[in-house]
């Protein structure tokens, strides 16, 4: 129990900070978001001071209070749930749009990242057990995509199989002119239909990196003495691949997805922007044109969120799966 | 008095020599390869036109004049890689020492010195690597609208450096409880000493492929920011490249000659830094060297040698 509370702990503490950050990044920057917005409203007419104390309230930056007073309304208006009122879609608040974008955005990334780590340490699994095979000899080729840059492979791919070759849809979530969206069969085809090429460009690319590392891992284990012992007492090699190998040999990867779990998100922003996604990587795209900082801030915070979240599932996740860290903690 | 002197050399500790990865065939492709994009980076833009000269002949194919053909509004292609390189490299060697300099210290220092210190650096480098890097990148640059590209490589840098740093505190720990660091210390070593002499010279190889991973993700990551149209302004880098074409409808168009060359070199450069960590990675992890499980099948008898041996015993 002494791991479980160390982890919660280091969590709460990670939380405070992302929200502190949160805080802090509009507050220390250079570009006052209220001066911007001014700047852009000057060049369409005169502007009131009236107008100054509106933009300062709906922005939540009241210049004339001391920072620790703002630290606090900040805080007290989170846990109401209370991001503001966004600009670029006024007048829904900050939280429906992230409620209306976050499911394709984990629908997709999600679904994606778990296929691509299951496939690349189920690979790297036969490439280190077979070393020298060909499965093996395939490993640079595989890191040879994650060389390229993501978003160049995404719009070759996308060129290549949707304008040369109309495979696949060239953009969007879902059909937007023949389905209705909700739990009906068509629109979720569609989805499917949809997703099926951004999440097989996130695949590609982030494959190689799985399968690398678990084929390294295997390796090395499989040089260990336990193994020689295995083999030595005639178990199949199909046991001692799964249950002596692979299972010890899985554990970095494991702590390496909960790592990857925020590139991921980063990830996401430049696949739904290559894709037109309407997830909410676009949302923050959107945000970042349209000087809209309530909800940039609110989205920075919920990817946070979210990607501290996944990090405790798979923390809890790991002392399952390695009874060491629950003996030691 | 001569030979006096000879006996003191010989006597001098030899000193320890660093272990160089062997010279296989990756690392030496990896190698010329990341030389040659350097090289190209360094001395190219000394002999190119300017890259941002606006000419009437948009969009032409490689020709003998423009080798490389031009952009939609006309420029030299060739140019713009010249100066692209550059900056790209500019961005990654500071993201390289920016994060050598980072990890190191919180990573080492931190480890080495144990205690409240070593919790408080581990919480604090835990925390920066939970928290998103591209999205706080992302909101940053959204606030400061002229970026120099010294910018963007530092705020990269200081999202990023934290992996590094885990990896680095987990080795120094290791290191610092190994019997030759103790008898040092028994021998009144200087503390810093330990650090510098004993601890780091094992920390080099695992620091030198913290460096290539670190410069490689920051050209790839500037590339990706510069694409989304928050990378550095005013200034040439592969990913600006890229994003002009995606913009100028290179990829619609069919100017394969705009959008293949600065992608190419993103994946050339970025293929021959992975070949180069290979190697690294073999000196970390003598393991990872053909002494496994199918090196030691080679030991098994043949049936032939099984045969002879049955036959003898009999």
């Amino acid at each position: 129990m002494r791991y479980l509370s160390r982890k919660l702990g280091f969590y709460l503490v990670a939380l405070w900070a992302a929200l502190t950050l949160n805080f802090l990044i509009p507050r220390m920057m250079p570009g006052d978001p209220v001066e911007i917005m001014l700047a852009k409203l000057g060049q369409k007419g005169p502007v009131t001071p009236e107008s100054r104390e509106a933009i300062e309230a709906m922005l939540g930056t009241d210049s004339s209070r001391p920072l620790w007073a703002q630290y606090g309304d900040y805080l007290a208006g989170l846990a109401n749930g209370d991001l503001g009122v966004s600009l670029v879609f006024f007048p829904a608040p900050v939280s429906s749009i992230i409620g209306q974008t976050l499911p394709w955005t984990i629908g997709l990334i999600g679904l994606a990242t778990i296929i691509s780590f299951l496939t690349g340490v189920g690979l790297g699994t036969l490439a280190g057990w077979k070393r020298g095979s060909w499965m093996d000899n395939l490993i640079p080729v595989t890191t040879m995509f994650q060389s390229v840059p993501y978003f160049w492979l995404a719009l070759i791919l996308l060129f290549l199989l949707g304008s040369v070759w109309p495979v696949f849809p060239l953009n969007g979530g879902y059909d937007v002119y023949n389905v209705t969206p909700g739990w009906n069969g068509p629109f979720l085809a569609s989805v499917v239909y949809y997703g099926t090429l951004p999440a097989l460009t996130i695949i590609l690319s982030s494959i190689g990196g799985w399968m690398l590392g678990m084929r390294n891992m295997m390796v090395s284990t499989l040089s260990d003495d336990y193994m020689v012992t295995a083999e030595a007492k005639g178990l199949r090699s199909r046991r001692i691949m799964l249950r002596y190998a692979a299972r010890n040999a899985v554990l970095p990867s494991i702590s390496g997805f909960a790592i990857s779990l925020g590139f991921v998100v980063a990830g996401s922003i430049i696949t739904e922007a290559v894709f037109s996604y309407p997830g909410i990587g676009s949302a923050l795209l959107q945000a970042v044109g349209g000087n809209d900082y309530a909800l940039m801030q609110g989205i920075l915070l919920i990817i946070t969120l979210s990607v501290l979240g996944a990090n405790l599932l798979v923390d809890l996740l790991y002392s399952v799966i390695d009874p060491r860290i629950r003996a030691r903690g | 008095m001569a030979a006096a002197d000879t006996v003191t050399v010989n006597l001098a500790v030899p000193r320890r020599r660093l272990t160089w990865p062997p010279m296989t065939g990756k690392l030496a492709t990896g190698l010329i390869i990341a030389g040659l994009i350097t090289l190209f980076g360094l001395v190219g833009p000394l002999f190119v036109q300017d890259p941002a000269k606006v000419d009437d002949i948009g969009l032409t194919p490689p020709s003998a004049e423009h080798l490389l053909g031009t952009t939609q509004t006309g420029q030299d292609v060739l140019a713009q890689l010249a100066h692209a390189t550059r900056g790209s490299l500019i961005v990654g060697a500071v993201v390289g020492l920016l994060t050598l300099i980072l990890s190191g210290f919180f990573g080492i220092v931190g480890a080495y010195a144990g205690g409240w210190l070593d919790e408080a650096f581990s919480l604090f480098t835990n925390v920066v690597l939970v928290i998103p890097g591209l999205p706080v990148v992302i909101v940053i640059s959204a606030y400061v609208a002229d970026r120099s590209l010294l910018l963007v490589a530092i705020v990269l840098a200081i999202t990023s450096w934290a992996g590094s740093a885990r990896v680095l505190r987990g080795s120094t720990l290791s290191l610092r409880s190994r019997d030759y660091v103790l008898a040092s210390r028994v021998a009144g070593e200087r503390r810093w000493r330990i650090l510098l002499v004993e601890i780091l010279p094992n920390l080099i190889p695992l620091l030198a492929s913290q460096v290539v991973f670190a410069v490689i993700f920051a050209i790839l990551g500037e590339a990706g920011l510069s694409y989304l149209g928050l990378g550095a302004t005013e200034s040439f880098t592969w990913g600006t490249m890229l994003y002009y074409a995606q913009n100028g409808l290179a990829l619609r168009l069919g100017a394969w000659w705009w959008f293949v060359p600065p992608g190419l070199m993103l994946a050339l450069f970025g293929a021959a830094l992975s070949l180069i960590n290979f190697s690294i990675d073999e000196i970390i992890n003598p393991k990872l060297r053909n002494q496994t499980r199918g090196a030691r099948r080679g030991w098994r008898m043949s049936r032939e040698q099984l045969r002879r041996a049955k036959e003898s015993t009999l």
